[in-house]
């Protein structure tokens, strides 16, 4: 049993048939993770004893059979909240934090009879692009061990790469969950903000969060985002209109579509040409399929950087000071007085990555820097989403790499925290802008996989489904099994 | 220089941080370095542009005012490292009036 | 030098909302601590606001009271700082764009009128409670936490320690007659801080201000104020300058201590709150609004005065608070002659509240026991001097039936003259002396004579009509 060889709907029917029990597919999913996670490190916690009663229970009960999901093992990014089951978004802040309630998201998955079997390690609140950022452990590429899974849901890409989860859950605030998707070979979505409940999600630029699933096939993706999306009663800034079937028209092909081509994301000095290639290439088949390729212009694609650093960091400075030692979390041990408290326990609970970032937009706030920083980046920002706007009146979908490289190696960038905030270039527009993308596998440059992200309007995310779904129809990037290379 | 160590004290200072002293020359050149990288925004004309602040453009979003029952206070304090009774609590503090509301 | 005290008021008016601003947990006081709370109030990680659709109702209607105009676009911002009662660590507030500006209220200090502008009201949540403890700790208690708040801000407009009382008054009186807060100082649904500072008369620019806090009553934000034009003039006129300074007021001393001052302020980087949409208030929203307010004290007294001929000073005192106003008003709709009514509630009614301390909807008096009792008296049933045991009755124990009560207790009036004349006749047979006394042209022996049939009727006898049988009766002897 090994989920690399099945999609979520052939999991289903050997469910529906008694071929396979959910009991076997949870101990499948534990099996695999004590195979695999040694040399991985994608898992901070399992809840072995709670997913295999859920797997009793629901094998009693029996598979349900008009919904896809019931059954089917799931692994949960540590900064989304699992009631009862310890959430650290890996930090020290929160090593020892137990969530009195759970996340929408996670209610919903297991309202759609998902079986969460553990927590995934990730960058510390998920700033960082490399997993590296981690209180706890260090996380691998499946396909080169030596080499970073991307980030910050980079637990939640390597499980489902490495064949311990058929579904993970990450989170996307600059492209957490694309630029993971593309360094290890899946299908990661970024849904349009507003698309999924971010209640039960630990904040981090709160106008950028949103929550998407980590698959390997396009379809098995929509349908894992049919059952997350929806408006919350409890989320103000859930999308109040209707959600759709994604999986509806996904094979309606590309053919009389427009697809438009951000010259600004093709950069073709890039010292890596292999992931140019890959999507070049890509181009080409949709071509011939019958879609019209046409280039377009994204212009204030440069400021995204910048934009995206300033605004999405005075969200966090302001939404990580709750974590302040009195009601919950970590709290320094040699305190004398209610200063000591706040000062000592953020400065030894949060990392340096999460310091700099909360210095950064404590500073971009800040009277005196206000107009120049953080307004200046939200007007920035109206400008990168009136881009957007502009060239979704002519095309469809708009078709560009996730990222300008393939993975990188463990340890490269994390002294640059500049080079890393750059590796974030092509996908933190979408942010800014709002709109959908997922990345899918689109080739190889150097052994290691290249993904590519499809970009639609905002909420039309059947679309974005449906042109990845014609790729995926007609190449095998998809099926291709990581190497563990440099593993025993 | 975009940033100075006394404005990174500063800020540290606001944000409940301490930088070692060991650390505030490195810390300094890096914050710097960044400032300097967002500050290519300087360059864009943003004249007349409304700020974006929100991830969706919808408004009027609100509840109707129906109570109810709180989390079970057991359970809030499950994670709360020192109490008395039913209160949270913490060292003394001058009242310094740092409650605004 | 000639100082004028220039002063502006922070005051804070909880909302009287079932649920909280941004969480669904309950918003009343007095509950055990932090049972009143949730996650979402105690600032728990992946926990969002979602706002409360009554408190910005709440929020206009007090808004236009103070005659304010309402934002049509607006919205929510983020104010940051540390403080162990502050559990986000930033409270959700208004900045740049309040739901009222533009107000304005008119206030009277001895006689003359004044009106005070009304900067802004802006809405906010409130915050938990610390107490200090003896020992070295505080404790925490978060059932405040997030409890509807609107801030409403003057313009620097009041020039004494009066004035600013008065407009705390009629600003109080104003809010409550919306009925969107008990507005109560003691129990802190009303709260106050006062800028204040001076400058030479006839000088336009401001001088350096001080910022007052801890005043927990109208007394003391007077006393404090007070207080510190003296020390503010005394530094002054010594030549000396003043620091910006935010000081606390002093309840056994009356005086006020230094917090801090102006460079240890903090920076509250304010942005707009992300995880709330903008509002869009339609102008349909804010007409209907409008036309939910209550007739406020002003319309009412005129009404008074016009409608009932009550004297305006009866007026101003029954529109004090909205109770007394609307107790009157049923009353007067029961049937009851408004004059009558006006002098029950300004007389037994508000001695028999001072005396036990109580409030005027606490007892069991209804507007329309009060008027049943009033037109038992106009129609003679009974006495004026046995209908304040009635009262006493009514607003003790209550009654659905006025009548059937007095005549149960026995209190009906004896004004029937067959039953009287008797008792006359008996009792001037007695009094041969107070007759003479009479003839003689003595009017203290008629006096007397009524005092003997009142004593001989305990009292109810209808003294009129004694009065008239015993006449009546002389003249015949």
């Amino acid at each position: 049993m090994n989920f690399l060889d099945y999609t979520l709907e052939e999991l289903h029917d050997k469910l529906v048939s008694k071929e396979l029990t959910a009991v076997d597919l949870v101990e499948a999913s534990y099996k695999r993770i004590e195979e695999t996670d040694e040399q991985v490190g994608a898992f901070l916690a399992l809840s072995k004893e709670e997913a295999l009663q859920a797997a009793r229970e629901t094998d009693e009960k029996g598979i349900d059979p008009n919904n896809v999901l019931s059954g089917l093992p799931v692994g949960i990014k540590d900064n989304i909240l699992t009631k009862g089951v310890t959430t650290t978004a890996s930090s020290k802040m929160l090593e020892d934090f137990v969530p009195v309630y759970d996340a929408t998201a996670t209610e919903k998955l297991k309202g759609a009879g998902m079986i969460s079997v553990g927590k995934l390690n990730m960058d510390e609140f998920a700033m960082g692009g490399s997993t590296e950022n981690s209180a706890f452990k260090l996380t691998r590429n499946p396909w080169d061990l030596s080499k970073v899974p991307g980030g910050s849901s980079g637990g939640s890409a390597a499980a489902v790469a490495a064949g311990q989860v058929p579904v993970s859950l990450g989170s996307d605030t600059g492209g957490s969950v694309r630029e993971p998707a593309a360094f290890t070979g899946l299908v990661g979505v970024k849904p349009t903000y507003g698309r999924v409940s971010r209640y039960g999600l630990i904040a981090f630029g709160s106008s950028l969060d949103q929550i998407g699933p980590f698959t390997r096939t396009v379809k098995d993706n929509a349908l894992v985002l049919n059952a997350i999306s929806g408006h919350d009663p409890k989320d103000s800034t859930s999308y109040n209109g209707e959600t759709p079937d994604f999986t509806e028209g996904i094979d309606k092909g590309v053919k009389g579509l427009r697809i438009g081509v951000p010259k600004e994301y093709f950069n073709e000095d890039a010292k890596e040409t292999g992931v140019i290639e890959s999507v070049r290439n890509a181009l080409k088949l949709y071509e011939e399929l019958g879609a019209e390729i046409v280039e377009v212009s994204l212009p204030h694609s440069r400021y995204g950087i910048p934009a995206y650093y300033i605004i999405a960091s005075s969200e966090a400075s302001s939404n990580l000071q709750r974590f302040d030692g009195i009601r919950y979390g970590y709290r320094s041990e040699n305190v004398s007085s209610l200063e000591d408290i706040y000062v000592k326990s953020r400065s030894e609970g949060f990392g340096l990555e999460v310091k700099r970032r909360i210095m950064l937009g404590t500073f971009s706030l800040s009277s005196g820097f206000y107009d120049a920083h953080f307004k200046k980046a939200a007007q920035a920002r109206t400008l990168i989403r009136n881009d957007f706007d502009t060239v979704f009146a002519d095309v469809d979908v708009l078709v560009a790499p996730t990222t300008t490289t393939t993975a990188f190696e463990i340890g490269g960038k994390i002294d640059d925290p500049l080079a890393m905030y750059m590796s974030d270039i092509l996908t933190v527009p979408v942010n800014l802008a709002g709109v959908p993308s997922l990345s899918i596998p689109c080739g190889f440059s150097n052994d290691m996989p290249v993904g590519m992200q499809i970009i639609s309007k905002h909420f039309d995310e059947q679309m974005m489904y449906r042109v990845a779904y014609a790729f995926e129809k007609e190449t095998d990037f998809h099926t291709k099994k990581p190497a563990f290379k440099g593993g025993e | 220089m975009a940033i100075n160590e006394e404005t990174v004290k500063q800020v540290a200072k606001l944000a409940k941080l301490e930088i070692e002293e060991e650390d505030i020359h490195t810390f300094t050149k890096e914050m710097d370095s960044i400032i300097e990288m967002v500050e290519q925004l300087e360059g864009l004309d943003t004249e007349g542009i409304e700020g974006t602040y929100h991830g969706l453009n919808q408004h009027n979003v609100w509840r109707e005012d129906k109570a109810s029952n709180g989390t079970d206070r057991e359970d809030l304090f499950k994670n709360v490292k020192t109490r008395k009774d039913g209160y949270i609590e913490v060292p003394a503090m001058f009242d310094n009036g740092g409650s605004e509301a | 030098m000639n100082l004028e005290p220039v002063i502006g008021l922070e005051v804070h008016v909880e909302l009287k909302t079932e649920s909280k601003m941004f969480s669904p947990s309950p918003a009343h006081f007095g509950a055990e601590p932090n049972t009143n709370t949730n996650v979402i109030d105690w600032g728990h990680p992946g926990v969002l606001p979602v706002v409360n659709k009554q408190a910005i109702e709440y929020g206009m209607k007090a808004a236009l009271a103070l005659n304010c105009k309402i934002a049509t676009h607006t919205k929510f911002d983020r104010k940051n700082y540390f403080y162990p009662d502050n559990p986000k660590a930033y409270q959700i507030s208004q900045f740049d764009q309040p739901i009222g500006y533009d107000g304005w209220i008119e206030i009277e200090v001895n006689g003359e009128k004044k009106k005070i502008r009304i900067e802004r009201v802006h809405l906010e949540e409130d915050a938990g409670k610390n107490m200090h403890g003896e020992d070295g700790s505080s404790y925490v208690d978060l059932n405040r936490q997030g409890t509807p708040l609107i801030e409403i801000v003057s313009e620097a407009d009041m020039r004494s320690p009066e004035e600013a009382y008065a407009y705390l008054e009629t600003l109080k009186q104003l809010i409550q007659f919306t009925e969107v807060s008990d507005v109560k100082m003691q129990e802190g649904s009303m709260r106050c801080d006062a800028n204040i500072s001076l400058r030479p008369f006839g000088q336009e620019e401001f001088g350096t201000k001080a910022e007052l806090k801890n005043l927990n009553s109208f007394t003391y934000v007077r006393k404090g104020l007070d207080f510190e034009i003296s020390r503010q003039e005394k530094v002054l006129n010594a030549g000396g300058a003043l620091d910006q300074e935010t000081r606390r007021y002093d309840e056994s001393t009356g005086g006020t201590i230094l917090m801090r001052t102006k460079e240890g302020s903090s920076d509250y980087r304010y942005f707009p709150e992300p995880d709330i949409p903008n509002l869009v208030i339609s102008d349909e929203w804010i007409d209907s609004v409008r036309a939910s307010l209550p007739e406020m004290p002003k319309e009412r007294q005129a009404r008074y005065v016009k409608e009932f001929n009550l004297p305006e000073y009866d007026a101003v005192v029954l529109t004090a608070t909205v109770e007394m106003s609307n107790f009157f008003q049923g009353t007067v709709d029961n049937g009851a002659d408004p004059k009558q009514a006006s002098n029950w509630l300004m007389g037994e009614v508000s001695a028999y509240l001072n005396s036990e301390q109580v409030e005027l909807l606490d007892t069991a008096l209804t507007p329309e026991s009060l008027a049943e009792m009033i037109n038992l008296i106009a129609d003679g049933t009974i006495s004026s001097k046995i209908a304040k045991k009635v009262f006493k009755e009514l607003v003790t124990n209550g009654s659905t039936d006025v009548k059937a009560l007095v005549e149960e207790k026995g209190w009906v009036q004896l004004s029937d003259p067959s039953k009287l004349l008797p008792i006359i006749t008996d009792t001037l047979d007695k009094n041969e002396q107070s007759i003479e006394d009479y003839k003689n042209g003595k009017d203290r022996a008629l006096g007397f004579l009524v005092g003997q049939v009142m004593k001989q009727t305990r009292g109810q006898a209808n003294p009129g009509m004694v009065n008239k049988l015993l006449k009546q009766e002389l003249d015949k002897r």
